[in-house]
């Protein structure tokens, strides 16, 4: 296991090229947090369980994710500023696959 | 005047475990939510999720951690103030504070306990023109008293628990209800979405997906939306309520204009007893933040503990406290209740 690069844009387009460790179960939200790229009380309010949006990212690399369940689906139909692209950053596990993903964190 | 011993800031776990805490110190609570119904986050976003890191209970539902705590607590008859924001604090010349909401109810109390968890749940409102124009004229993101709504005609947007759970509710006091979702698939709890389906089919629900409304329109007061559906068909359709129901989002909202030393969204609290930069108000729980901090239902339990013994020496400062545990002392309720142990039976067995 090792870690990879992901790159995370903000949400005022910073971007931020980060370092994300595969071996610790950790979900693109959790690592938002973990590099305080979003202030506290605006990202994974509900702790990870799809149910909130507040983790919604914008995909701008290409790669395979993991498929979209159907509670990721059902919560991302209510969000607001939902693009092609959206996914729930606590839905998405970070695993050696994601190696160079590129993401945007959506507006809240 | 609402007066108690102390005010508590939020009515989730955390505040619900300070009124029995205070309540063994014989301090009488007085709790302030902006939701109109306590449990906080529990019962607003994830009633229905189990937690299984609260002490005792190996695996228990949020809905039901909060249907407990109300139960604990009740013999302390905590007074509520529900569906109203806490917007400023007043201290006066003998320390005590008052604390007013949006909506003007005042509440005093010489200690506060500020357990706003996230802060306060603000609703999501979606992007309408002249949307702010008819709020309270009809459009309306909360339902506090659902009676408003008896006989009228209703529409409600969203396709998660509360848009399903209202419109159920609604329909069932004879409110004209139609559903407006972007989807044809709902989130919620299956029994919700299988009952909306039934009313449906008699007529009692009208469903209209996939659609949105994209116009509000209304002279004084809201008169008519207009619900564009995805094959381009537009209807315009005469109501007297609109709710949109697109889930809460929390805001720290006032509590950033109360002097109080806040880091990272969260109130900075010293780890003796959990008292802010202000003498008199303390934070609890996910609202607070020291070295070490953890946002646990549980830590929050033992914050808002060690919180009232120092709440009771502002109260009472000529007052001696002394500490007892509830299986030796029993408890004494406000309401004149008693529980306590059952004393042993001393007899001998050859008589």
């Amino acid at each position: 296991m090792s870690d990879i690069n992901i790159s995370v844009t903000d949400r005022d387009k910073k971007i931020h090229k980060i370092v994300a460790p595969t071996d610790m179960a950790m979900n693109l939200m959790e690592l938002i947090k973990a590099y305080e790229l979003a202030p506290e009380g605006t990202i994974g309010v509900c702790g990870g369980m799809a149910m909130c949006a507040s983790c919604q990212c914008y995909i701008t690399s290409d790669h395979m994710l993991p498929e979209i369940g159907e509670e990721e689906e059902a919560m991302l139909s209510e969000a607001f500023n939902v693009k092609e692209n959206s996914r729930l950053g606590c839905q998405i596990f970070i695993s050696e696959d994601l190696k160079d993903l590129a993401f945007e964190i959506a507006p809240e | 005047m609402i007066n108690s011993d102390i005010i508590i800031i939020g009515a989730g776990p955390t505040g619900l475990f300070t009124v029995f805490e205070a309540g063994l110190l014989k301090l009488k609570c007085h709790l302030i939510d902006a939701l109109p119904q306590p449990g906080g986050q529990c019962s607003e976003i994830y009633p229905k999720k189990p937690i299984y890191d609260i002490p005792g209970f190996p695996e228990i539902l949020a809905g039901d951690l909060t249907k407990n705590l109300m139960e604990q607590c009740k013999q302390f008859e905590p007074g509520f103030t529900l569906g109203e924001r806490a917007e400023t604090i007043d201290k006066d010349e003998n320390n005590i504070f008052t604390v007013t909401t949006n909506k003007g109810t005042k509440h005093q109390a010489p200690v506060i306990a500020i357990a706003g968890g996230l802060g306060s749940f603000e609703p999501r409102k979606p992007a309408l023109e002249n949307l702010s124009f008819y709020e309270e004229k009809g459009v309306e993101y909360i339902i506090r008293n659902p009676e408003i709504y008896r006989d009228k005609k209703v529409v409600i947007a969203g396709g998660g628990d509360s848009a399903l759970d209202w419109s159920i509710f609604l329909a069932n006091i004879n409110a004209d209800v139609t559903l407006v979702h972007r989807r044809n698939e709902f989130r919620g709890a299956l029994d919700s979405v299988e009952k909306v389906i039934e009313l449906k089919n008699q007529n009692k629900i009208n469903v209209i997906t996939p659609a949105q409304i994209t116009q509000i329109k209304g002279k004084e007061r809201l008169e008519s939306v207009v619900i564009s559906k995805e094959n381009k068909e537009v209807e315009e359709v005469f109501v007297d309520h609109f709710i949109p129901l697109f889930g809460l989002s929390p805001r720290l909202g006032p509590i950033a204009d109360w002097g109080l030393e806040i880091e990272k969204n969260a109130i900075k609290v010293n780890t003796f007893d959990y008292q802010t930069n202000i003498d008199g108000i303390f934070a609890i729980g996910d609202i607070n933040t020291y070295p070490g901090k953890l946002k646990l239902i549980l830590c929050g339990f033992h914050e808002a503990t060690l919180m009232c013994q120092s709440a009771f020496k502002i109260i009472h400062p000529n007052k001696k406290n002394i500490f007892r545990y509830t299986t030796v002392s029993g408890i004494d309720g406000f309401d004149g209740t008693r529980k306590e142990a059952k004393k042993p039976v001393v007899k001998a067995l050859n008589d």
